[in-house]
């Protein structure tokens, strides 16, 4: 499962931590795993498993756990508007609301149908002073308008043609 | 340089020098001055003693003395660790990004410092998931700070040896307390621990740890370059120090400012933040983040040091202002921080996982115009139940900001349930 890049990385990550402590590694091994598809199938699972000498079930807890790893299927692209109450206070739920619409999707969100976007509302990314902001797969975008939103996500679109 | 209160800053220095996340910028300004003060001329606990000397307190809400913390680590007991707490996810907080990315090495110095302190070879810096981009900076200035001799084997040709590494959660504000946190680090679930044993005497690894917050750390340079003496020239007599504040809500300019402790909300808002948007009047102060208790407007000249903030009926926690103007629905606001702690109530304890449950339930009914006076008494009596019987202070935070909702505007609530 892992290519040859993957396990290069994987046993640079063991090596941070003590030779029988493994398991510290779940988590950068799951975005290892994670990386390339998005989310997380059971091979993955397994395999991060194996690599860590602990139980597959263990392994699902923390995916059950942590809200950054994906057991379905999702767009490509993760694009994550935070609407906490600080962010709310400058705006941040309208800002949602609108992209959804643009977006053609319901007011939760979801995945557009070309399933390249899927947009949520996250909890606190911690750039409360940059509102509206969020995340498009971990990288931050913040002091957001827009037309600055829609820019991305053309770019993108228009990156995943060529 | 610094500005009007501060004639220079502490820890935001790269507000007055251009590119001191450079490390060659850095060594120009004193930079690791203080880990060769201190390794050349200290003995470990001399440099423990000058931090407690100091008074800094813990920067990540608790406010525990950092030299005090560092004092209860065994000294027979090997290896030891510093763990550093970067996983900033309270809503209304957002200091330890800045640190990390415009002025890293002075907080990789104090982890170093730390860990010489303690006798720590070994150090983990966890950071909230979303930190990937902050941690591939901070990862550069780490690598530069190893190839000039400061990190690595036999730091400036001594017996001290210092590894730094980060790790990255996954989404998780229960793994800012700190047990959740080693947990986590560990490959668990993030859940807090029984305490005791405290994390200084079995912490990670069952090993003696100091976790502290990254602010707090990066205190600790200027403390041992400059002594103690020097660092309580800032804020006042039991809270020296600076402080970031972090300033968010409905201000014309949000944002970051560092402060002596002790600094009246009034100058953070008004000074700071240019007041608020169109004028309009304070009805609220969080100042502690989601789970603050809420100060009403009246109590926009109290003192931002630990004390006062408390004698006020306020918390300084980690003094993450989030301010609630005069259109603001103050039952939407307190919903929105329920929302928050059900969403991240990490299960383990039924106080706080019904709890967060039952009062996200009772706010909707609220709010959505289908509640009764015996609603918000029911938020009342839920809210009594949680108080005390959590398994982690996290719970506990959940508390105050309902309680005082309900006393500062109760006139809201009835309005929505008449």
């Amino acid at each position: 499962m892992w290519s040859e890049q993957e396990q290069k990385e994987l046993d640079e990550i063991l090596k941070k931590y003590p030779a029988d402590r493994k398991m510290s590694a779940v988590l950068p091994a799951l975005y290892l795993a994670q990386r390339e598809k998005n989310w997380l199938d059971d091979a993955d699972i397994a395999a991060v498993a194996e690599a860590l000498d602990i139980s597959v079930t263990h392994v699902h807890s923390i995916i059950g756990f942590y809200t950054l790893f994906r057991k379905e299927k999702s767009g490509k692209y993760m694009v994550q508007i935070c609407t906490d109450l600080p962010c709310a206070l400058r705006g941040a739920e309208a800002f949602f609301d609108r992209l959804c619409q643009r977006m053609g999707l319901g007011p939760d969100g979801g995945t557009t149908e070309d399933g390249l976007f899927t947009v949520e509302p996250v909890v606190c990314l911690a750039a409360c002073d940059k509102a509206p902001m969020g995340q498009i797969n971990l990288e931050y975008y913040e002091n957001l308008t827009d037309e600055q939103i829609d820019e991305v996500i053309a770019s993108l679109r228009e990156a995943e043609k060529q | 340089m610094g500005n009007e209160l501060l004639s220079q800053y502490v820890l935001f220095r790269h507000r007055d020098v251009d590119n001191i996340r450079d490390i060659e910028v850095y060594l120009a300004h004193d930079g690791y001055e203080a880990l060769k003060k201190a390794i050349n001329g200290m003995q470990p606990d001399e440099v423990t003693a000058e931090v407690k000397k100091s008074g800094l307190r813990g920067r990540g809400g608790a406010g525990f003395p950092a030299g005090v913390k560092w004092g209860f680590i065994p000294k027979d007991i090997t290896p030891k660790y510093v763990v550093v707490n970067g996983d900033e996810s309270e809503p209304g907080t957002f200091k330890d990004r800045e640190i990390m990315e415009s002025n890293p090495h002075q907080f990789i110095e104090g982890v170093a410092l730390t860990a010489y302190a303690i006798g720590a070879e070994t150090a983990y810096i966890y950071g909230r998931g979303e930190f990937l981009g902050v941690f591939r900076g901070l990862q550069q200035a780490i690598d530069q700070a190893y190839d000039k001799g400061f990190l690595g084997q036999n730091i400036l040709g001594s017996d001290f040896s210092l590894d730094i590494y980060l790790h990255l959660g996954a989404g998780a504000y229960i793994c800012g307390e700190e047990t959740a946190l080693l947990n986590s680090l560990e490959g668990l679930m993030g859940q807090p621990r029984n305490r005791p044993p405290f994390p200084a005497v079995k912490g990670l690894y069952d090993k003696p740890t100091v976790i502290n917050n990254v602010e707090t750390l990066t205190n600790v340079p200027p403390i041992v370059l400059h002594g103690a003496e020097w660092y309580r020239q800032f804020g006042t007599e039991k809270s020296p120090g600076t402080k970031i504040f972090c300033l968010s809500g409905r201000v014309n300019k949000p944002g970051n400012y560092e402060l002596p402790l002790g600094t009246p909300i009034r100058y953070l808002i008004e000074e700071c933040g240019g007041g608020i948007i169109d004028g309009k009047a304070v009805k609220g102060i969080l100042p502690a983040g989601a789970s603050s208790t809420i100060m009403g407007g009246d109590k926009i000249d109290t003192d931002m040091d630990y004390e006062s903030m408390v004698a006020a009926g306020g918390m300084l926690g980690s003094a993450s202002f989030i301010i609630l103007d005069e259109t603001i629905d103050a039952v939407w606001a307190a919903e929105k921080n329920i929302k928050f702690f059900k969403h991240e109530s990490c299960g383990k304890c039924s106080p706080c996982r019904e709890g967060t449950f039952w009062l996200a339930g009772v706010y909707r009914k609220i709010s959505e115009g289908r509640g009764t006076a015996e609603d918000v008494e029911l938020l009342e009596t839920i809210i009594g139940q949680m108080e005390g019987n959590c398994f982690c202070l996290l719970g506990e935070f959940v508390v105050p900001g309902v309680r005082s909702s309900l006393q500062l505007f109760k006139d809201e609530y009835q309005a929505l349930v008449d």
